[in-house]
C-alpha cells in the first residue's frame, strides 16, 4: 500500500466506524449524470450563487449599511464635500480605496445578473423539454420560488448603495406598497420606519439581503438539488435511453472534473466580464435625494419588464367615497405578475389536467413534438420581451432616433396582438419541423448530389439517416386527446359539464401533431 | 441500409467509439501537454493578480483599444483573477474530456411508489400514534389547546408594531404654508418675480427653520417647480389662474403617479415629462395628464409676492402631493 | 472556387454569407455617405457688422422673416440676443435643413466670422443675452466641480442623463449629449434655452454656478471609465443586454464544448 492509500484508508475507516457511510458513498460516486449542454444552465445558477456568497461576504467587510449623513472626504473629487449617506460613502470607499474593491463590487453585481439570466434560461429549458412533469412538479415550484426570491434579492442588493438610480427604484417600490388598498400606507410606514425615504430602510434591507433571504436560498437550493439527485436527472431520448434508466458518466472522476472545472470557468468568465465591463457606476449617479432624477432611469433587466408594464398601463384610478384605488399601479405591478407567476407555478398540474397524463416521465420531449406547449412558452417569452422593450423605451428612443410615444403605443397594442401571433406561428413551425422529421425518416437526407437517370430525369440522391437518428425521430410519444363521456353507462350525467368541455377542447388542441411514421410506411419505403 | 428501428435493451449503453487519445500515444501525450499549459496559464493569472495588487499604483491608467483609458491596477487584478480561475477550469475539463475514461454507464431507475406493505405499515403506525393522542375524546384539552395556540399567534405580529409610526396626516402635509418663501434649490436664495424670464424653470424648496438640515422625507414632498409662461399662454379656470402670478405657475415636482421628480420641462411645447414612466403633463392646462400612466394632474401651489417682491406661497397645497393612496380624497 | 463550393451546404454557410453581405453593405454605405459629407462647401465670406444683416437675409429670413420677426415655422429672433445666435449657428444647428421635431448638429455652413456678424446683427434688434467673454469662462479657476455635480443632478440630469450622455424627450425630441461641447456653447445654451431646453438665466443659476456646472461636465468627459467599458454610460439596459449576449453566450459556448465528446 502506498502512503496515500494508507492515509486515505485510515481516514475512511475513522469516518465509517462513526457514520457507516461506505455503501452510500459508493452508490453516490457511481451515480450518473447525463451529458447535454442545456443541463449545465442549472449549474451556472448554482455556481453564480456561490460566487455571490463569496463576493458578497467580501463586500460586507467594508460596507456600512447606515443612512446617517456624512460629508464625503475620500479620493473621488467630483463628490468631495457633499453630504451623503454612510451607505453611499462606504460604497465609494470600497470602489476607490479598497484594492480590488471595485472589482469585487462588479463581480457581485455581474454574478447576480448571470444568476438571474441563467435561472430564466434554465427555466426555459425545463419548460420546453417537459422536465417539470411527474415526479418533478414540486421541484418546478421550488424553482419558481427561487426565481421570485432572486428578483427580490437583486432589487434589495442594488438598492443598498443608496445612489440616485436605485433610490428612485425604492421610491417606486414604496409607491406600489402605498397603493395597496386599506393597508398600503400602514405597510409603507412600517417598512420604511416612517415617511419615505426615512432612515431605517437601508439597514433593514441589509439584514434581509445578507441573512434572511440567503438563508432561505440555501435551504431551497439544497432541497432543489437533492431532489434532482434523488429522483435522478432527466435525459434526452436516444439509443439505449429509456424511461427506466439513466445513461451518462459517473461522478468519479469524469463528472466531478467537468462540473468542478465548470465552476471555475463560470467564476473566471464572471471575473473577466467584471474586469473589462463597468456595472453600476454609482459615483456617476450621485447620492440619492428624492428631488433629483436622471433621464433613462430603469431597474436591472430582471425587474425591467415590470417597469415596462407600469409604463404602458392606462391612467386608471378610482376616486370614490373619499378614497383612491390606483389601478394604474396595482394591475401592472402586482396583479399581472401575480397571475403570471401563479400560472407558471401551477403549470405542471394544468398540463396534466389537459392531457390526462398521470404517468412518470423521465425522458425529455423534443420541443417540436409538443407544439402546444412550445407555442405557449414562446408566447410568454414574447409578452416579457415586449414589456422589457417598453421598459427601456427612452434608451431605445435616444439611440435609434425614435419617439417614446410611438414605442409606448407599439407596446400597448403589441402586448395584446403579438403574443397570440407568436403562439400561432410557433405552433405551425413545430408542425413543419415534425413534417421535416417524417421526410427525413421516410426518404433520408438530401445529399446535394444530382443524378441524371438514363431517361433524362434529374433526381437528388438522398442518403439514409443513421440508425441512431432514425431511432430518435421515432421515439416520441403522441398523446391522444382526452375522451370524457358526458354520460356514463347508466345514463347518469357527469358533474362539471362546463369544466369537462373545456378540458376536452384544450386536450384536443394540445394533441395536434403530425402523425408519426408507422411500421407499415417504413416497410413500404424499403421496397422503393 | 435498412431503416429498421434498433431494439433497445435497458442495460446496454450506446456504442462506444474510441477517441484519438485512447488509441494514439502521441495524441495522448499532446493532450497531457495541453492540460499542463492550461494549468500554467492559470498560474500566470495568479501571479498577475498578486503583482497588480502589490506593485501597481491605483492612479495609473493604460490605454486599451475600444475601451479607452482603464485603471491598470483594477484591470490587472481583474484579468489576473479571471485567468487563474478560468484556466483552472478549462484544464480540468480538457483533462476529463481527453484523458479520463470515456465510457458511459447505466443506472437503473426504480419506481418511486413505495410497496403496498410499506404503505400499510405507515398507515398503521400513524393511526396508532394519533389514537394515542385521543384528541377526539379529550374535549377540554382540545378546546384549551385551540385557545392557547390562537392567542399565541398574536404576539409575533404585535412585536413588530414599533417598526414605524402610523401614517397619520404625514402624507397630506408639506412644509408649504401661507407666506412661506420660495427658495432656490440648491442655494436657498429667495426669488424675485423679475428673476424669472419667460421659458425659465426653477426648482424651489420652502423656507424652513434650518435650511441646511432638511430631512430627505421632507425633500420627498416639498420640491416645487416654478415655470414662467406668458399670461396669454394659460388655458386655466379662473380659480387656477388666480393661483398664478404674472405668468409664473408653481407645481409640485413629485409625480402624482409614483413619486419620481417630474423635472423635464419642454419649453416649446410647455409639457412636463416624468422620466420614470413617461407621464406627460400640460403646464398651460394646469399640469393635466396628456400621456402616460399618471391618473391625476400635479398639485398646483398658490403663489403670490410678499411686500419685498419675493415669491411666496399664499396657502398650503389643497391636496396631498405625490403618489395616490387609499385614504387620499382625490375628488 | 471548386474547393469553396464543396462547403456550400455546410451549417455555417448561411450565417457567414449573411454576415458578409451585411458587412459589405454597411461599409459601402458609410464610405459613400462620408464622401457626400466632404463635398459640402463652406462659403468664405467677410465678417463686418452690416454683413450680418446680409447673411441673415440670404440664409435665415426665409423662415425667420425679413426683420427677424418670425413666421409660421420659425420663432421671432427679436430679444434672443447674440448668445442664441452664437449657440444655434455656432453648433451648426441653424440653418435647419430638414423640418423635423428638433434641429440637429450637422456640417458647418458659416465660419466663425460670419457667426459673429449674424450675432451682432440679431443683438442690435433688441437687448438679449450676450455672448460670454473668454475671461468669464475660466471654469477651472472659478468653478467647483462637486457643487457643479449637485447642480447638474438638480437641473440637467433629468433630460441629459446622469453623465451628460443625452436623453429622450417626448415625440421624438431629445436632449443631446454634452460630451465634446465647447464651454462657451454650454454657457450660451443655459442662458438662452434653445428649442425645448428651458432658460436658466443668470439670476436663477448664477454665473459662478454655471461655471461649476461646466467644470463638472468637463471633468465627467475627461474621466476614464473607472470600472471598465461602459457601453455609453446609459445604465442597466445596456448592462442587461451585455450579460445575455456576452455572459450567457460565452458560458453556453463553453457548456457545448464541455459536453461534446473529444474526437
Amino acid at each position: 500500500m502506498t502512503t496515500t492509500e494508507k492515509i486515505v484508508g485510515n481516514t475512511a475507516n475513522f469516518v465509517d466506524e462513526r457514520l457507516g457511510a461506505a455503501k452510500w458513498v459508493k452508490k453516490s460516486l457511481n451515480k450518473v449524470f447525463p451529458d447535454h449542454w442545456s443541463f449545465m444552465l442549472g449549474e451556472v445558477c448554482m455556481y453564480s450563487f456561490v460566487i455571490l456568497l463569496l463576493s458578497g461576504t467580501f463586500l460586507t467587510l467594508w460596507f456600512d449599511p447606515s443612512q446617517k449623513d456624512v460629508i464625503y472626504d475620500g479620493v473621488y473629487e467630483p463628490l468631495k464635500g457633499l453630504k451623503m449617506s454612510a451607505a453611499y460613502a462606504s460604497t465609494l470607499d470600497i470602489s476607490f480605496e479598497v484594492r480590488g474593491g471595485l472589482l469585487m463590487r462588479q463581480i457581485h453585481h455581474w454574478a447576480a445578473n448571470i444568476f438571474m439570466a441563467a435561472i430564466v434560461a434554465h427555466l426555459m429549458r425545463v419548460f420546453f423539454t417537459g422536465a417539470f412533469r411527474k415526479p418533478r412538479e414540486f421541484n418546478w415550484i421550488l424553482g419558481i420560488l427561487l426565481l421570485t426570491l432572486g428578483l427580490v434579492e437583486g432589487l434589495l442588493g442594488y438598492s443598498l448603495p443608496d445612489d440616485l438610480l436605485s433610490g428612485t427604484g425604492l421610491r417606486i417600490t414604496s409607491a406600489i406598497i402605498q397603493a395597496l388598498p386599506v393597508v398600503g400606507t400602514y405597510l409603507s410606514f412600517f417598512l420604511f420606519g416612517g415617511a419615505f425615504p426615512g432612515t431605517d430602510f437601508i439597514p433593514r434591507i441589509f439584514t434581509l439581503h445578507i441573512l434572511l433571504i440567503p438563508g432561505i436560498f440555501l435551504a431551497v437550493i439544497t432541497i432543489h438539488v437533492m431532489l434532482v439527485w434523488y429522483q435522478k436527472h432527466t435525459q434526452f431520448p436516444g439509443v439505449g435511453r429509456t424511461e427506466t434508466n439513466v445513461v451518462g458518466h459517473p461522478i468519479l472522476p469524469v463528472y466531478m472534473a467537468k462540473a468542478g472545472g465548470f465552476f471555475f470557468v463560470v467564476f473566471g468568465v464572471t471575473a473577466f466580464i467584471s474586469a473589462v465591463a463597468s456595472i453600476n457606476p454609482i459615483w456617476l449617479y450621485g447620492p440619492y435625494t428624492p428631488g433629483q432624477i436622471s433621464a433613462g432611469s430603469q431597474p436591472d433587466w430582471y425587474m425591467g419588464w415590470l417597469d415596462g408594464l407600469v409604463r404602458m398601463a392606462p391612467p386608471l384610478e378610482t376616486h370614490a367615497f373619499g378614497h383612491t384605488i390606483s389601478w394604474n399601479i396595482l394591475i401592472p405591478a402586482l396583479i399581472v405578475p401575480g397571475i403570471i407567476f401563479t400560472g407558471m407555478a401551477l403549470y405542471p398540474f394544468i398540463e396534466s389536467w389537459i392531457t390526462g397524463d398521470k404517468r412518470e416521465h423521465h425522458l425529455l420531449d423534443r420541443p417540436r413534438n409538443v407544439p402546444n406547449r412550445t407555442a405557449l412558452g414562446v408566447m410568454s417569452i414574447t409578452f416579457v420581451m415586449i414589456s422589457l422593450i417598453n421598459g427601456g423605451n427612452d434608451i431605445i428612443a435616444t439611440h435609434f432616433d425614435l419617439s417614446i410615444n410611438q414605442i409606448m403605443w407599439f407596446s400597448r397594442i403589441g402586448i395584446f396582438i403579438l403574443p397570440p401571433l407568436a403562439f400561432v406561428i410557433t405552433k405551425r413551425l413545430c408542425l413543419s419541423l415534425q413534417r421535416a422529421d417524417r421526410e427525413l425518416l421516410l426518404h433520408g437526407a438530401e445529399s446535394g448530389r444530382l443524378l441524371r437517370l438514363p431517361h433524362g430525369e434529374f433526381v437528388e440522391v438522398h442518403t439514409p439517416i443513421s440508425p441512431e437518428k432514425a431511432f430518435l425521430l421515432q421515439s416520441h410519444e403522441q398523446m391522444k386527446p382526452l375522451e370524457i363521456e358526458d354520460v356514463d353507462a347508466r345514463g347518469v350525467r357527469r358533474p362539471g359539464a362546463l369544466k369537462n368541455k373545456l378540458q376536452r377542447r384544450l386536450s384536443k388542441a394540445h394533441a395536434v401533431s403530425v402523425p408519426k411514421v408507422t411500421e407499415q410506411e417504413l416497410k413500404e419505403i424499403e421496397n422503393h | 441500409m435498412s431503416n429498421e428501428l434498433i431494439p433497445t435493451n435497458d442495460s446496454v449503453a450506446p456504442a462506444h467509439a474510441p477517441r484519438a487519445t485512447d488509441i494514439n500515444p502521441a495524441s495522448e501525450k499532446r493532450a497531457e501537454q495541453q492540460v499542463a499549459i492550461l494549468f500554467g496559464l492559470s498560474g500566470v493569472g495568479s501571479v498577475l493578480l498578486i503583482y497588480s495588487y502589490i506593485y501597481v499604483a491605483d492612479n495609473v491608467f493604460i490605454f486599451i483599444p475600444i475601451m479607452g483609458n482603464q485603471n491598470a491596477q483594477q484591470l490587472g487584478i481583474g484579468i489576473g483573477m479571471a485567468m487563474s480561475l478560468f484556466f483552472l477550469g478549462i484544464a480540468a475539463i480538457h483533462w476529463a474530456k481527453t484523458l479520463m475514461p470515456d465510457k458511459e454507464i447505466v443506472n437503473h431507475r426504480h419506481e418511486f411508489r413505495s410497496s403496498d406493505e410499506d404503505r400499510e405499515e405507515l398507515v398503521k403506525t400513524v393511526k396508532e400514534g394519533v389514537a394515542g393522542v385521543q384528541l377526539g375524546r379529550r374535549k377540554l384539552i382540545k378546546r384549551s389547546l385551540g385557545a392557547a395556540v390562537g392567542l399565541f399567534a398574536l404576539p409575533p405580529v404585535l412585536l413588530l408594531r414599533d417598526l414605524g409610526p402610523l401614517p397619520g396626516k404625514q402624507l397630506e402635509t408639506t412644509n408649504w404654508k401661507a407666506g412661506t418663501r420660495l427658495l432656490t434649490d440648491p442655494g436657498n436664495r429667495p426669488i424675485l418675480a423679475s428673476d424669472l424670464e419667460v421659458g425659465a424653470v426653477v426648482q424651489v424648496l420652502p423656507a424652513v427653520e434650518d435650511e441646511d438640515e432638511r430631512p430627505l422625507s421632507d425633500i420627498a414632498k416639498d420640491p416645487v417647480l416654478l415655470i414662467r409662461l406668458r399670461p396669454q399662454d394659460f388655458q386655466l379656470t379662473a380659480e387656477k389662474l388666480a393661483m398664478t402670478h404674472e405668468g409664473i405657475i408653481a407645481f409640485s415636482k413629485i409625480c402624482s403617479h409614483m413619486g419620481c421628480a417630474v423635472a423635464l420641462y419642454e419649453q416649446q411645447t410647455k409639457h412636463l415629462l416624468c422620466p420614470c414612466h413617461q407621464s406627460t403633463f400640460d403646464v398651460t392646462r394646469g399640469a393635466k395628464v396628456i400621456f402616460g400612466p399618471a391618473a391625476r394632474p400635479l398639485p398646483q401651489l398658490d403663489i403670490t409676492v410678499d411686500g419685498e417682491g419675493y415669491l411666496v406661497a399664499r396657502a398650503p397645497f389643497n391636496e396631498a402631493v405625490g403618489p395616490s393612496f387609499w385614504e387620499r380624497n382625490s375628488q | 472556387m471548386k474547393r469553396l463550393s464543396r462547403y456550400r451546404r455546410h451549417k455555417a454557410a448561411g450565417p457567414l454569407l449573411l454576415i458578409f453581405a451585411l458587412l459589405t453593405i454597411g461599409t459601402t454605405f458609410s464610405v459613400a455617405s462620408a464622401a457626400v459629407k466632404e463635398s459640402q462647401n463652406v462659403f468664405a465670406r467677410s465678417a463686418s457688422i452690416t454683413e450680418g444683416q446680409q447673411i441673415f437675409l440670404k440664409g435665415c429670413s426665409s423662415c425667420h422673416g425679413l426683420n427677424a420677426e418670425g413666421g409660421a415655422i420659425a420663432p421671432s429672433l427679436i430679444g434672443t440676443g447674440a448668445a442664441s445666435v452664437a449657440f444655434q449657428v455656432g453648433t451648426c444647428r441653424m440653418p435647419m435643413t430638414d423640418m423635423s421635431v428638433q434641429a440637429m448638429r450637422k456640417a458647418p455652413v458659416y465660419n466663425e466670422a460670419e457667426v459673429a456678424a449674424i450675432a451682432v446683427y440679431v443683438a442690435s434688434l433688441a437687448p438679449g443675452p450676450a455672448i460670454p467673454e473668454e475671461s468669464a469662462l475660466n471654469y477651472e479657476r472659478d468653478g467647483n466641480s462637486a457643487q457643479g455635480g449637485e447642480l447638474f443632478r438638480n437641473n440637467c440630469a433629468m433630460c441629459h442623463n446622469f453623465a451628460g450622455q443625452g436623453g429622450a424627450l417626448s415625440q421624438g425630441k431629445y436632449a443631446p449629449t454634452l460630451m465634446g461641447v465647447e464651454p462657451k456653447h454650454i454657457y450660451e445654451a443655459m442662458v438662452t434655452g434653445p428649442q425645448s431646453m428651458p432658460v436658466f438665466s443668470d439670476k436663477t443659476v448664477t454665473p459662478e454656478e454655471k461655471l461649476s456646472l461646466i467644470k463638472w461636465i468637463k471633468a465627467a468627459e475627461a474621466e476614464p471609465n473607472l470600472g471598465g467599458a461602459t457601453m455609453g454610460r446609459t445604465g442597466p439596459v445596456t448592462e442587461g443586454l451585455l450579460i445575455w449576449v456576452m455572459g450567457l453566450g460565452i458560458l453556453i459556448g463553453i457548456a457545448v464544448w464541455l459536453t461534446t465528446r473529444a474526437r
